[in-house]
């Protein structure tokens, strides 16, 4: 990774039918990193990355490629290739001529040509389906003819539009493995789309946080987990309690009832915040050896852990432990200074980080990308 | 399993019933009088005198082939606007395309007569400006201007068909790819287009080349074409040498079908093909 800029945007807007996408989005991305675009659908991911790719002109702002700016270059003119939601692979063409094609219309003499397309064929590991027709390959098959077609035109930058949605689960950690592993290889810059906070943990070195057309975080995925900036972020990534809570001073937060000891500070004195505790943080202790203290709602056994949905001070936690715990039972809730991360109120406060609606099935309906019909995301031809 | 498909065999009875009085026993008739003369007894004469009536085949292949390549050329990026355009205004364009059709054939081929005439629209509004007359009516340009017309929507429809199947994605990973307007239409949706292709010169070349009426009206006496001989022939009782005309013709029919089928594969969609 070196410490020049392969990409900025700076202060880009876009609008459709009179709404807006994006609003003065800035963003620089380092040569060769491997950069995750996160958000629900609609939060403005897709469209920036075709604004990257060339397919979308910002209605404001500035596209800089490697310190250049290419507003108005056409997408066959960029050095940039991308990976579709659905592969958009060739039908009329076999499996090597859909590779083979970005160096064809480069006319690339045969010589060459035929190395190149071998070593991405390499690359992906589909050695013997050079002759194969695109309708008689798997989902995964389909998303390495892909890669390789993109891939084999040298690009700078891979444009990777949520690759793996169409797979599942398991296919989808191998090539998440997979195409960490290609990046590490070529050392090229991948940006990548996806609304699965996992997959974006797991891969990236950079987490872009995006909700309606704002980045609301960038960071390590560390960072982003650990130290979240609003509300949004801190229910978006992975589960979060997020309670109300009043800043006494450097280092001591009030919340639940108690004046707890943190490691937070910078804070106004006395300055309402939000107060997050990740699930997982929590110690469960006798009751009474510490000062906080709830009543058991219910207990799901989850195999690696226990997940209790605890009543505190008339607010449901969420507490993940490997104690065995029953329901009805009181139990100590013990957090050390460094569970407790204290955020500045924003715009979301309130709306995420309370169990007491909780279920499953509730919780996959309230996600913000939930969708019923599959994919509608903005921006997007369907097929 | 028995019983299901003796259910599925009634069910399609009616289907087979009307098959077998109006393809089956017209195709035997047809048959039957190419190969009898006038008192019913069997003769191949009439298919040695096929060869009286070569240059009317040639010609009508010929000017099929012109009126077919022409709606090929004029269609194609219709049918390309058509299938990149709004929702609406595809709908819209569509109806365009098809309302033509309403009108009777005869009728569009006679206002064809008064545009094209010597003293017709376009040359009395020549006149006007000084030039002119041209001669247009009774020319094979006329006769082909007519089956162009009058078979464009059969030509636009199949080609609309299968690029509308074109995502804009796979489209869009084209240009990605580096490929240029121009490579993306040679290299992306031609070969994608190439059973609509097929499809449509079938659906306009059988019945331009069997086209009798267009080709009276605007031909004149000077462009007679198979199906005008095959017409006379019916309409003054010789109906054993049109039977043997029109039998001819549906050999060529069928041989240039088995020729596009080859570009339609049979998970194609897009293509009308029987």
């Amino acid at each position: 990774m070196s410490d020049n800029n392969i990409i900025d945007l700076k202060n880009i807007t876009v609008e459709y039918d009179g709404e807006q996408v994006l609003k003065g989005l800035d963003l620089s991305i380092r040569d060769g990193e491997f950069v995750t675009l996160l958000g629900p659908s609609g939060c403005g991911k897709t469209t920036t990355l075709r604004i990257i790719g060339g397919f979308v002109e910002p209605d404001s702002g500035d596209v800089f490629f490697d310190g250049q700016r290419i507003n108005g270059v056409q997408p066959y003119r960029r050095q940039v290739s991308t990976i579709f939601q659905r592969y958009a692979l060739f039908p009329h063409l076999n499996v090597y001529e859909n590779i083979a094609f970005g160096l064809r219309v480069k006319k690339v003499p045969e010589k060459e040509l035929k190395v190149r397309v071998r070593e991405a064929i390499e690359l992906v590991g589909l050695r013997g389906f050079e002759k194969r027709h695109i309708d008689t390959l798997s989902g995964g098959q389909q998303q390495r003819v892909a890669i390789a077609r993109s891939l084999v035109t040298r690009p700078k930058v891979l444009l990777l539009d949520e690759p793996l949605a169409a797979l599942d689960l398991k296919l989808r950690k191998d090539m998440q493995v997979e195409l960490k592993n290609i990046q590490k290889t070529l050392g090229i810059t991948f940006i990548f789309v996806t609304h699965d906070q996992e997959e974006a943990l797991s891969m990236s070195d950079t987490v872009i946080v995006m909700d309606k057309g704002v980045i609301q975080q960038i960071g390590t995925p560390q960072d982003i987990y650990n130290e979240p900036v609003n509300a949004f972020v801190a229910d978006f990534i992975g589960e979060s309690n997020i309670v109300d809570g009043v800043m006494l001073r450097d280092g001591l937060v009030r919340f639940a009832g108690q004046s707890i000891p943190c490691v937070d500070k910078g804070f106004e004195k006395n300055e309402p915040v939000d107060v997050v505790i990740r699930p997982e943080d929590i110690d469960v202790v006798e009751k009474g050896k510490s000062p906080l203290s709830g009543t058991v709602d219910s207990v799901t056994f989850k195999g690696v852990h226990y997940e209790a949905i605890v009543d505190v001070d008339g607010f449901k936690w969420m507490i993940q432990t490997t104690d065995l715990i029953r329901e009805g039972e009181e139990i100590g809730i013990l957090l050390n200074p460094d569970d407790i991360h204290v955020m500045k109120k924003s715009e979301y406060s309130g709306m995420f980080g309370d169990y007491s609606s909780f279920s499953d099935e509730m919780d996959t309906i309230s996600q913000p990308d939930y969708d019923p019909e599959g994919e509608s995301l903005p921006a997007e031809d369907e097929e | 399993m028995k019983k299901k498909s003796l259910s599925s065999r009634l069910v399609g009875s009616p289907y087979y019933v009307w098959a077998a009085i109006f393809i089956v026993v017209p195709v035997i008739m047809v048959l039957y009088y190419s190969l009898t003369d006038r008192n019913g007894s069997f003769t191949l004469s009439n298919i040695a005198d096929l060869r009286l009536y070569a240059d009317t085949l040639v010609l009508s292949v010929w000017l099929g082939a012109i009126a077919t390549a022409v709606c090929f050329v004029i269609s194609y990026p219709i049918a390309y606007i058509l299938s990149r355009a709004k929702a609406s205004t595809q709908r819209t364009l569509m109806l365009l395309v098809m309302l033509p059709m309403w009108i009777n054939l005869l009728l569009r081929t006679y206002s064809w007569m008064t545009i094209l005439e010597d003293t017709g629209i376009i040359n009395s509004l020549l006149a006007k400006i000084g030039i002119g007359p041209v001669h247009m009516i009774n020319t094979s340009g006329a006769v082909v201007l007519g089956m162009v017309y009058n078979f464009m929507p059969y030509m636009i429809m199949p080609l609309y068909s299968v690029m509308t199947k074109i995502g804009r994605n796979t489209i869009e990973a084209a240009q990605d790819l580096g490929a240029s307007s121009l490579q993306v239409l040679c290299r992306v949706v031609f070969p994608m287009s190439v059973p609509g292709i097929a499809s449509g010169i079938t659906m306009v070349f059988v019945p331009c080349v069997s086209t009798f009426y267009i080709s009276q009206k605007l031909g004149g006496t000077g462009y007679t074409l198979i199906g005008d001989v095959i017409d006379t022939q019916f309409t003054n009782n010789a109906r054993n040498m049109g039977a043997t005309l029109s039998l001819i013709l549906m050999v060529m029919i069928i041989i240039c079908m088995l020729v596009m089928n080859q570009f339609t594969s049979d998970d194609d969609e897009g293509a009308m093909l029987v």
